[in-house]
């Protein structure tokens, strides 16, 4: 399948990315192209420019300063996994970055792409949401609850870029998904994170209006960050997604086993 | 049309090409290296899979435009000197294939799984790193087995250059 024509340029810097874009409406930017080509080949996206950001180094790297662990928006998911720095700092964010999708796809896909496009089963804006990240763009920093707005939806305008994910480390993390059997996008996972102010838990792949902090759990687990906190406590159906692979009933039953399961792995990534 | 200069099979090549040409594409119809397969065509099965700088991607979502200086692995680089790669011969050993279709796919993301893990695998992980590979005939115990085999070979220093250069 060949997608329609476009023109390809690789810009080294941002500034030449921004004139690119500005230049051409029916230009759009380009990391991993995991999730973009597909689509283009499918003709459900036909962008008369690509403009591929991989060339600019302001989105590489990945480093901790301050208690902060920065990652570049062009590193692929299979760097984050294997990064020793990561490893170190926030050992579930790189298993969670180990369990996307599989290796080909991991040595492509790109954790900026990922969260620009927040797709409502992605398992990036479940992390950034847990930690409290901030999204760097060219242009500001937009903190990770004011950045996803709804399914496929962010707070980037037209035109700018995530130059790099910002992530305070937090005192634990773990995170836990259930696959959905074909696709292996996540049916529902939680990420638990005990941060400065409080444990946070996001969750992804259920939420009719993607990724999304579940509060009730969140006050449990500040309480005491145990699996036994959370006894009781069940995620409520509304607002769940439903489709051929599941009903509300029982995505919102696996967010909260999914939950239990984050919290009784911190520290590392359980997937089922 | 823009010109691509890039380093397949450790030949360097140079080619003016569309801009939206895929990589599996730029193998199979202008360098006519047809030992790529495409199966699915939408990123999935792992046919395409070839080696880009040294690791695993599904060719047939990689555009070539964008590959300027990189260097590409085919199956058709694997073997050396008339030798096929040990890969390529355990697969045969250990009836690690049938129809073929997926098979030289499957032979370059295991090469992967080998060279990612310094031979250093279980079963449980080879089966893992093995998901974005899909066969229909073998139900994956002789993939398994063959993979299992060169990174024990590979351990004991049997198999010096898994990944050609
Ligand atoms: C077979 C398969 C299985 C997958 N399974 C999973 C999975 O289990 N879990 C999961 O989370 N994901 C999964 N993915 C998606 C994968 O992780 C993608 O890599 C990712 O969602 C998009 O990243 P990318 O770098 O490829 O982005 P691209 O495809 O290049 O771009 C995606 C979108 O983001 C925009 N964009 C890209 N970079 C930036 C930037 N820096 N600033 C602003 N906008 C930008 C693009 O314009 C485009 O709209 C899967 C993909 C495939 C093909
Ligand atoms: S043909 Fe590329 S993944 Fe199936
Ligand atoms: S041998 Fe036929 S698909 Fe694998």
């Amino acid at each position: 399948m060949y997608p329609s024509e476009f023109s390809y340029k690789r810009p080294k810097t941002l500034a030449e990315a921004l004139s690119l874009i500005a230049s051409d409406d029916g230009a759009v930017f380009m990391s991993g192209g995991m999730t973009l080509l597909p689509a283009m080949k499918h003709r459900l996206q036909e962008p008369s420019m690509l403009i591929d950001l991989r060339g600019i180094a302001d989105l590489h790297g990945i480093s901790v300063e301050g208690g902060v662990l920065t990652i570049g928006a062009a590193t692929p998911h299979a760097e984050v996994a294997s990064s020793d720095v990561v490893k170190s700092a926030i050992p579930a964010l790189a298993a969670l970055a180990g369990s996307i999708a599989d290796p080909q796809v991991r040595n492509m896909g790109t954790i900026g792409g990922s969260i620009a496009n927040n797709d409502p089963s992605a398992d990036y804006p479940s992390a950034a949401l847990g930690l409290g990240a901030t999204i760097v763009t060219n242009a500001r920093s937009i903190p990770a609850d004011d950045f996803f707005t709804g399914m496929f939806s962010t707070a980037l305008e037209p035109g700018e870029i995530v130059v790099k994910v910002a992530f305070p480390i937090p005192a634990s993390a773990g995170y836990a998904k259930f696959r959905s059997q074909a696709s292996r996008y996540a049916m529902a996972g939680s990420f638990v994170a005990k941060t400065g102010s409080g444990v946070r838990v996001a969750i992804t792949g259920s939420g009719n209006d993607g990724v999304y902090r579940w509060s009730e759990a969140e006050a449990a687990l500040t309480a005491a960050l145990t699996e036994t906190a959370l006894d009781g406590i069940t995620a409520s159906p509304d607002d769940m997604m439903e489709d051929m692979h599941g009903d509300a009933a029982y995505r919102a039953a696996l967010v909260t086993r999914m939950t239990r399961l984050a919290v009784a792995n911190q520290g590392a990534a359980h997937i089922v | 049309m823009t010109t691509v200069t890039l380093t397949v099979n450790g030949q360097e090549v140079s080619r003016d090409i569309e801009d939206r040409t895929l990589l599996a594409q730029f193998l199979r119809d202008t360098l006519r290296l047809t030992g790529t397969h495409v199966g699915c065509d939408t990123t999935q099965c792992g046919a395409c899979t070839v080696l880009l700088n040294g690791k695993p991607v599904k060719s047939c979502t990689v555009l070539a435009v964008s590959l300027d200086g990189a260097k590409v692995t085919t199956i058709e680089g694997l073997a050396a000197n008339g030798q096929l790669h040990p890969m390529q011969e355990r697969f045969r050993e250990r009836h690690a294939l049938q129809c073929g279709f997926c098979t030289p796919g499957m032979v370059m993301a295991a090469v992967g799984v080998v060279e990612r893990n310094n031979g250093n695998v279980t079963e449980e992980l080879v089966r893992e790193q093995l998901e974005g590979n899909i066969c229909r005939c073998t139900g994956y115990a002789g993939i398994v087995e063959a993979v299992m085999d060169v990174a024990e070979m590979y351990r004991d220093g049997k198999v010096s250059q898994n990944v050609p250069v």
